[in-house]
C-alpha cells in the first residue's frame, strides 16, 4: 500500500497515529496533578516538536545516508522564516505561498552553501558549512537589517501591504495566519474527567505537512537515489569508478535537506509570524545533529524521535524551578529537602543543557544507535525469548536494512 | 590500432621513475597480460588508463579518443571497468545493492535523480544483477553486508559489478590473490567464457602464471615502470629477459 512494503507501512502508520493522536499521549497526566507538570500535550509544544521533527528528518537525508556532516543546517531554517514572514507582509497571511516560498529560498541557498561546501568532506566540509552558516547569521542580525529586523527579529504591521489580504482586521489587529479560511492559533479543548486535552488548528495543519514529509523521506530512503547516497557513505572511490559521479547525488541531497530546513522554518512562522537572526546560530545548527544522533543516524524513525526528546526535554524542565522542587520533596526532612534541591536544581530551569548533556552522552555511551537501538534491543529481548523455544534454522546473517 | 593505445607514457612519483616510456596496445577482443616483479609499476599504468593518475607525458587513447584528463565516472561510462588489487566494494550495503550500482550506472548514466522510485519495483535491473550474481556463484549471499565476505569473495563480487556493466575494456588486476585454487580455477572458467562469448577485451595483471597462461593471448613483461619484451605466452615462457626480471621468482 502507498508503494511502501509492510514494515514501512507500518512505520508509517505508527507516526501518522503518533501524530493524530498526540494531544491524548503528550497529555497523560489529569489537570492539576502534581505531575501535570510534565504534560506535553499543549499546542505550542506540539507544534515545536513536529517541526523540529521536520527539521531533523532532512537533516538526517543528508547526513545519515551521506555521512557528511553539516553543522550549518540553521542557516536554511532561518533563511525560510525570514521569506516566509515577508510573503505574508507583502502578499497573504494564507501559510501556503509562505511555505512554498520558504522551502525555495532555503533550496536556493543550500545550491550555492551545498556547491562550494562540496568540494571538501569529512571535518573540512562541515567547517565550510559552519562558515557560512554564522555568514548568514551575522548577515541576518546587522548587515541586512532593513530585510531581516536585525537584533529585534522580523515581524508583521499593521501598514504592512499584503496585496492579496487585508492589512488589517476590522477591528484594527494584525491578520492571522491561515490555511483558507482556517486559522491556525484556532482550538477547541475535551474536558474528560479530570483531563483536558487541547486540539489546536496549526498543530494539525503541521502534522499533515509533517506526514506528507515524512512519507517522502521514506520514498528517498528506499529509492535508487537512496542507494546511490549510502554508496556515497560507503565509498566514492568505487562510486567513481563504477561510472557514477558523486557530486551531484550529494549536492541533491545537501538541497533537499536544506529545503525539508526551509520548509520547517516556514511552519515556525506559519504557527507565530515572527522571524530572528537566532534561529541561525551555530547552536541551532548543533542542535540538529544531536537530534539526529540521539535519535538514531540514519533511520528513518530516528529524527522524529531525537527531535521529540529534546523539545521535550527543552520545555519541561526548563519550566522546573525551585519552588516546584521543594514542592516535589516537601516530604523530605527539612535538612535533607534542602540538600536534594540544592543538587538537583543546577539541572532544571536554566540548567536543563546540564541534563541534556547528561543523557546524550548516556545515548552516545551505551546506544551508539541512539533511541532506535534501544528500541531494537528491548525487541531483540522478546523475540530472543521467543526463539529459545523454536531454535532458528538459517545460518547466514541478513544486513540489516537502513532506516528499520 | 587496438582499442586502447597507450604511447610514450611516463610517470614519476618524487625521484623514483614509476612509469618510463611504457607502450602498449591491447587488440580487440584479445586478453592481454602484464606480468612482472613486484613494483614494477603494473598498477600505476591502469592508474593511468582510468583516470585515478594522470601521466607526465604520452598519451592513452581509448577507441580513438583520449582518455587523459577525463574524470574516472566518465571513462568508466566510455567502457572501462576496473577490478581493483585491493577489492573496492561497496562494505556497507549488502551483496545485491552493490550489483544494483553497476546496473543504475549503465541505465542512467553519471546521474539522474530517482528519488520516488522504488528499487524494489526495479525488477528489471534486479534481475539482471542477481543473474550476474548467480554465475559468479553468489546468489545466496546476495543480503550479506558486503564487508562481511571473505576476500576472495569481495574480489569476485567487484568482478561481477565490472562484468554487469557489460564494458568494452575490462582491467583486472590480480583478479585471483586471495582466492583458494578452486575459485581461482572457477574465475579462470568465467573470464574464458567471458572473453568467448561477450567479446569483452582484457587486461590483466596477474602473479599467477597458471592464471596468465590459461587466459592470455600476448603478454608484456614490466619490470622497473619498462616493458621487456611483448609476445605470445609461448616466446615469453623461457624468454632469457624474463628470467633475469624475475631473478628469484623462478616459476616462469
Ligand atoms: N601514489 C604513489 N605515490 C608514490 N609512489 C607510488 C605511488 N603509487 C605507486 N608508487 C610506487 O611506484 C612503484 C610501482 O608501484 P605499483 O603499485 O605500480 O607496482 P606493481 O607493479 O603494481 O606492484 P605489485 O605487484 O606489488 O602490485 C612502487 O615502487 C610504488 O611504491
Ligand atoms: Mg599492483
Amino acid at each position: 500500500m502507498l508503494g511502501l512494503n509492510k514494515a514501512d507501512l507500518r512505520l508509517y502508520l505508527i507516526v501518522l497515529g503518533m501524530l493524530i493522536f498526540a494531544p491524548f499521549i503528550m497529555n497523560p497526566f489529569p489537570e492539576g496533578s502534581g505531575l501535570a507538570q510534565f504534560n506535553g500535550g499543549y499546542p505550542d509544544l506540539l507544534q515545536k516538536l513536529v517541526i523540529f521533527g521536520i527539521f531533523a528528518v532532512g537533516f538526517n537525508i543528508l547526513f545519515g545516508l551521506t555521512g557528511y556532516l553539516s553543522f550549518g543546517h540553521a542557516a536554511f531554517l532561518g533563511v525560510g522564516s525570514y521569506a516566509g514572514v515577508w510573503m505574508m507582509k507583502l502578499l497573504t497571511m494564507n501559510v501556503v505561498p509562505a511555505l512554498i516560498i520558504s522551502v525555495l529560498t532555503a533550496g536556493l541557498l543550500s545550491v550555492i552553501i551545498g556547491y562550494v561546501s562540496l568540494r571538501r568532506s569529512g571535518i573540512y566540509f562541515s567547517i565550510l558549512t559552519l562558515a557560512f552558516a554564522q555568514m548568514c547569521y551575522s548577515l541576518a542580525y546587522s548587515v541586512l537589517t532593513p530585510i531581516t529586523g536585525g537584533e529585534t527579529g522580523l515581524t508583521l504591521s499593521l501598514n504592512d501591504p499584503r496585496v492579496l489580504g487585508t492589512s488589517q482586521t476590522a477591528e484594527g489587529n494584525i491578520p492571522v495566519p491561515h490555511f483558507f479560511g482556517l486559522e491556525m492559533n484556532a482550538s477547541s479543548t475535551l474536558e474528560l474527567g479530570a483531563w483536558s486535552f487541547t486540539f489546536n488548528t496549526g498543530y494539525y495543519f503541521c502534522a499533515v505537512v509533517m506526514a506528507v514529509a515524512f512519507y517522502f523521506a521514506i520514498r528517498l530512503f528506499r529509492s535508487p537515489f537512496g542507494l546511490m547516497l549510502r554508496a556515497v557513505k560507503s565509498n566514492q572511490a568505487r562510486m567513481s569508478y563504477t561510472g557514477l559521479n558523486a557530486r551531484p547525488y550529494t549536492l541533491a541531497a545537501f538541497v533537499i535537506s536544506g529545503m525539508y530546513a526551509g520548509l520547517a522554518g516556514g511552519l515556525m512562522v506559519a504557527m507565530d509570524p515572527l522571524a530572528g537572526a537566532e534561529r541561525m546560530i551555530w547552536t541551532a545548527s548543533g542542535e540538529v545533529v544531536l537530534m539526529a544522533i540521539l535519535g538514531g543516524v540514519g533511520t528513518l524513525i530516528g529524527p522524529i524521535l531525537g527531535a521529540g526528546v529534546i523539545k521535550y526535554l527543552e520545555s519541561i524542565i526548563s519550566t522546573i524551578n525551585s519552588t516546584i522542587l521543594h514542592q516535589w520533596f516537601a516530604f523530605l526532612p527539612d535538612g535533607l529537602e534542602d540538600f536534594v534541591v540544592a543538587i538537583i536544581y543546577p539541572f532544571v530551569g536554566k540548567g536543563w543543557h546540564l541534563t541534556l548533556g547528561i543523557v546524550f552522552m548516556l545515548v552516545v555511551i551505551f546506544l551508539p544507535g541512539g533511541i532506535v537501538e534501544g528500541g531494537k534491543r528491548i525487541g531483540n529481548l522478546f523475540r530472543r525469548k521467543r526463539r529459545e523455544e523454536t531454535p532458528p534454522s538459517s545460518t547466514t546473517t541478513p544486513a540489516p536494512k537502513p532506516g528499520e | 590500432m587496438g582499442i586502447l593505445e597507450v604511447t610514450d607514457v611516463n610517470k614519476r612519483f618524487g625521484g623514483l621513475q614509476a612509469l618510463g616510456k611504457v607502450n602498449l596496445s591491447v587488440q580487440e577482443g584479445t586478453c592481454h597480460a602484464i606480468i612482472g616483479p613486484n613494483g614494477a609499476g603494473k598498477s600505476t599504468l591502469l592508474n593511468c588508463l582510468v583516470g585515478k593518475l594522470i601521466p607526465d607525458t604520452g598519451t592513452v587513447t581509448f577507441e580513438g579518443q583520449s582518455v587523459l584528463g577525463r574524470k574516472p565516472y566518465e571513462i568508466n561510462q566510455m567502457g572501462i571497468s576496473r577490478v581493483f588489487q585491493t577489492p573496492e566494494i561497496f562494505g556497507d550495503l549488502t551483496v545485491l545493492e552493490n550489483m544494483l550500482m553497476p546496473v543504475f550506472a549503465r541505465r542512467d548514466g553519471t546521474f539522474r535523480l530517482h528519488a520516488y522510485e522504488t528499487i524494489a519495483n526495479e525488477r528489471e535491473l534486479l534481475d539482471e544483477a542477481e543473474g550476474m550474481l548467480d554465475e559468479v556463484n553468489m546468489l545466496d549471499k546476495r543480503h550479506m553486508h558486503s564487508a562481511s565476505l571473505s576476500r576472495g569473495d569481495k574480489r569476485r563480487l567487484e568482478m561481477a559489478m565490472c562484468l554487469v556493466q557489460k564494458p568494452k575494456l575490462l582491467l583486472l588486476d590480480e583478479p585471483t590473490a586471495g582466492m583458494a585454487r578452486a575459485d581461482t580455477n572457477n574465475t579462470i572458467d568465467l573470464l574464458k567464457e567471458i572473453k568467448e562469448k561477450r567479446n569483452i577485451t582484457m587486461a590483466i595483471i596477474e602473479h599467477d602464471m597458471h592464471v596468465v597462461f590459461s587466459l592470455a593471448d600476448r603478454i608484456t613483461v614490466l619490470a622497473q615502470g619498462t616493458p621487456l619484451v611483448e609476445d605470445i605466452p609461448e616466446n615469453i615462457k623461457g624468454h632469457p629477459k624474463v628470467r633475469e626480471a624475475y631473478l628469484g621468482e623462478a616459476q616462469v
